[in-house]
């Protein structure tokens, strides 16, 4: 079988896809990590922790597929990220660990002491797994120093610079914003109040990383506009995305909870996309001035690969899509405080 | 030490400590879907508080699972960058297609199955049960696939391209799906799994008759396990079979390594217990001569293949290969004798009365463990020195090459880094496992509640 289409660009596309649904779906359950402790007792604790519990699990699996789908479509990428930002990749394991853990195992014991470590273990390593998300993107961004087989010769320090380090907090900041809309929409009562004073400070933290990063990308890193100069129509993106912040501003101190949340997914979708907008056609742009970067193009694996895998996709993501709806139909509405799992 | 040994101990140990529990997904999948059948069928509420109860350890053990899964996957990337530009046409089809067909539906159903007991319908909740276990068993078809592309590579070409290094790539997705052990490694992983999850509840329920506790719920509890661990233990040395006439056809010196068979000229003969010296390439045992010969060809004469074929270099470290290889073998010929007489006492009535056995019960949950992780010790370490293996015509020429396991390293990744990630895992994974243990223990302990009865409901 043949695809009428550019199958490299389809597949930066859907890993993009993928992405973006990770970034959608465990955005929320990060936020809410990075909130918990800003919830006092055991009671609201759980509650928080029973509005992510049946779906934190099948969120992460976005982030695991589009690990797969980066590996099988562009295997140099994969090779190149990994074994290049490798300490802080074991970090970012060893908080996806925790962080499972903590959710799991934090309410099978009726000890104060013990919850309370896993309430900590829980909140640092959502707060972690997002900075180094961040941080890894910023890197992408700026660049890092890779020879002519694409392996990074930089050290550890290389990648904690400052642009990325914004990018980090960025990805926290609106992770930490997207939680909390979330939390208001699952919630009721007492607690609800408070993920509305949460709201009011985590749209202003993310207003502000949002207009600094931006200026920053526009001084530090002008060439990531040189897509948009060239196609116009892409200006769109910034729009709207810039509309829709505006948009979860209004809504969310008017009570409008649910278009809030919509609002912010479509922020998420819309920073990511700018994002794949600048890097295109590359993934990882090399520091090194000379040496070419890594490209859809350079990186990619075979026509046949990727006309296998994009079958494969197009068999398996509708079912996937329709019953992740399904799913998260059947959990819809507020937490049932009566029957806590967590 | 250097970056290859440190890089395959983390990964040893990595895969090891994560082969814990996948098994005990698939096998308690497969048992689930039994109890809540029976339930259905039957509207006997103790098969409800099973699946309820069962769910709850289920779900434990997938936390676990999946938390120590993603490492596997990154660390292709962290660890053996090159291996992965030289494989990722191929191997990164399979890890994608694992997570679109397995663990969306894994993950995703899980949750009904956990949660939704008062949201769905009995009939859709059943199914939910099914399609987890269905995504476990998907989950292993698409890592065997590509594990085996390792030990028996298929449908692919080696390319160059512009800076010299050469590429792996598809030119058969369905001969690397179907590659020469695809199938027989699959069924005998599958099927080891079904012991795994069925020693498991069999070791639980053995406990409460034990403890003359929860007596109900432990004997159908049994009656569910104990056809699916006979069945499957009977089964395995016949999959074994299929499976070890595969490797002799495709991997020469890993079957000699088993047998610690070093003379080309003569036949192989069956040890049963023996020591092997990769120093003197010799073997020592007692056995049963030609018994090997004659089950691959029917044949006590025929010679086989040797690792006197093999330059030293090129031969894996048979002295530890031979031996998991032999307790895999021995542990499997206990299981059957263990599932033998603890269905021949659950039948005539009489194994409450026999609390030896049921301590030997209780224990025999780590049976099944040790016979997975020696036969996957046996396969991957039998694999080496290569990552890929290389494609032997009959007479040992080669038809296509294969990559060594150094050649299969980061470039960008030296020894302290390994060592530092090493350190941090192993400490990581024994309080991961010291709190899985704990919070087992203490959930059976627990043991099935009145909140696990249908009556419950509502």
């Amino acid at each position: 079988m043949n695809y009428p289409f550019d199958l490299q660009v389809a597949w930066f596309l859907l890993v993009g896809v993928l992405f973006v649904g990770y970034a959608v779906l465990d955005g929320f359950d990060l936020g809410i990590g990075m909130l918990h402790l800003l919830a006092k007792g055991d009671m609201e604790r759980r509650t928080l922790l029973n509005s992510i519990g049946p779906v934190w699990d099948g969120n992460e699996v976005w982030l695991i597929t589009g690990g797969g789908a980066l590996f099988a479509a562009f295997p140099e990428v994969y090779a190149t990220v990994f074994s290049g930002f490798y300490l802080p990749f074991y970090l970012l394991l060893t908080a996806l660990i925790f962080r499972a853990v903590a959710i799991e195992f934090r309410s099978k014991h009726e000890s104060a002491r013990w919850r309370t470590n896993w309430d900590v273990s829980f909140a640092v390593a959502s707060l972690v797994i997002a900075l180094l998300a961040g941080v890894a993107l910023g890197n992408m961004i700026v660049g890092i120093p890779l020879d002519k087989d694409f392996e990074y010769t930089g050290g550890f320090f290389n990648l904690l610079n400052p642009y990325s380090l914004l990018v980090g907090i960025t990805t926290v900041s609106l992770f930490a914003m997207h939680g909390s809309i979330y939390a208001v929409l699952k919630t009721e009562g007492e607690l609800q109040e408070k993920a509305k004073r949460w709201i009011s400070s985590t749209t202003v933290f993310f207003g502000v990383c949002y207009l600094v990063t931006t200026l920053a990308t526009l001084v530090f890193v002008p060439n990531m506009l040189n897509n948009m100069k060239a196609a116009p129509v892409f200006m769109l993106v910034p729009v709207v995305n810039l509309l829709a912040i505006i948009g979860i501003f209004y809504t969310t101190r008017t009570g409008q909870e649910m278009q809030a949340f919509i609002l912010s997914c479509l922020n998420i979708a819309c920073l990511l996309a700018l994002f794949g907008i600048g890097l295109f056609p590359n993934l990882v742009t090399n520091s090194v001035a000379g040496l070419p970067s890594v490209t859809i193009r350079n990186s990619s694996s075979t026509e046949a690969s990727l006309t296998t895998m994009f079958t494969i996709a197009l068999l398996g993501m509708p079912f996937v899509l329709a019953y992740t709806s399904a799913i998260y139909w059947v959990f819809r509405g507020k937490v049932n405080t009566k029957h806590l799992h967590y | 030490m250097d970056v290859e040994s440190l890089a395959r101990i983390q990964f040893g140990l990595t895969a090891a400590f994560h082969f814990i529990y996948p098994p005990i997904s698939i096998g308690l999948g497969l048992i689930l879907v039994f109890m809540e059948g029976m339930y259905l069928k039957t509207k006997n509420p103790v098969y409800h508080q099973m699946t309820r109860f069962w769910v709850k350890i289920f779900a434990l053990v997938f936390a676990v699972g999946v938390a120590t899964g993603i490492v596997l996957e990154f660390e292709f990337g962290t660890n053996w960058a090159s291996y992965s530009r030289y494989v990722g046409d191929i191997f990164g089809s399979a890890l994608a297609a694992e997570g679109v067909f397995a663990f969306f539906l894994e993950s995703g159903f899980l949750a009904i199955l956990v949660f939704g007991w008062n949201r769905v319908s009995p009939g859709v909740h059943f199914l939910s049960t099914i399609l987890v276990a269905f995504g476990s068993f998907f989950s292993a078809i698409w890592i065997i696939v590509a594990n085996s592309f390792m030990q028996t590579p298929a449908g692919f070409k080696l390319v160059e391209n512009a800076n010299g290094r050469v590429r792996a790539e598809i030119v058969d997705f369905w001969g690397l799906v179907f590659n020469p052990s695809t199938i027989q490694r699959l069924s005998h992983t599958v099927v080891g799994a079904w012991a795994t999850g069925a020693f498991f509840v069999i070791s639980v329920s053995a406990y409460y008759l034990l403890k003359n506790k929860h007596v109900d719920f432990a004997k159908a509890s049994l009656k569910v396990a104990l056809p699916v661990a006979l069945i499957s233990s009977l089964i395995q040395p016949l999959l074994g079979h299929f499976h070890i006439v595969q490797v002799a056809e495709t991997q020469p010196a890993k079957l000699a390594a088993f047998e610690g068979h070093y003379n080309s000229n003569e036949p192989m003969p069956l040890y049963l217990i023996g020591w092997t010296n990769q120093e003197t390439q010799q073997t020592k045992g007692i056995g049963i001569p030609g018994m090997a010969s004659f089950l691959l060809s029917g044949d006590f004469k025929k010679p086989v293949t040797g690792l006197d074929k093999f330059e030293r270099s090129v031969q894996p470290p048979a002295a530890f290969v031979f031996q998991s290889y032999h307790l895999m073998i021995a542990v499997g010929m206990l299981m059957i004798l263990v599932a033998l007489v603890a269905v021949w006492l659950y039948r005539t009535g009489k194994l409450q009365d026999k609390p030896l056995i049921l301590k030997a019960l209780v224990l025999s949950v780590v049976l099944p463990h040790i016979c997975n992780q020696a036969g996957w010790f046996s396969a991957e370490l039998g694999r080496q020195p290569w990552i890929v293996y290389p494609v032997y015509n009959k007479d040992l020429s080669i038809a296509m090459p294969g990559l060594l396991t150094a050649d299969g390293l980061s470039k960008a990744v030296n020894s302290s880094q390994v060592l530092a990630s090493l350190v941090l895992f192993a400490a990581v994974y024994v309080m991961l496992f010291i709190l899985f243990i704990y919070l087992l223990d203490q959930k059976i302990r627990l043991g099935p509640t009145d909140e696990d009865m249908p009556s419950k409901r509502i």
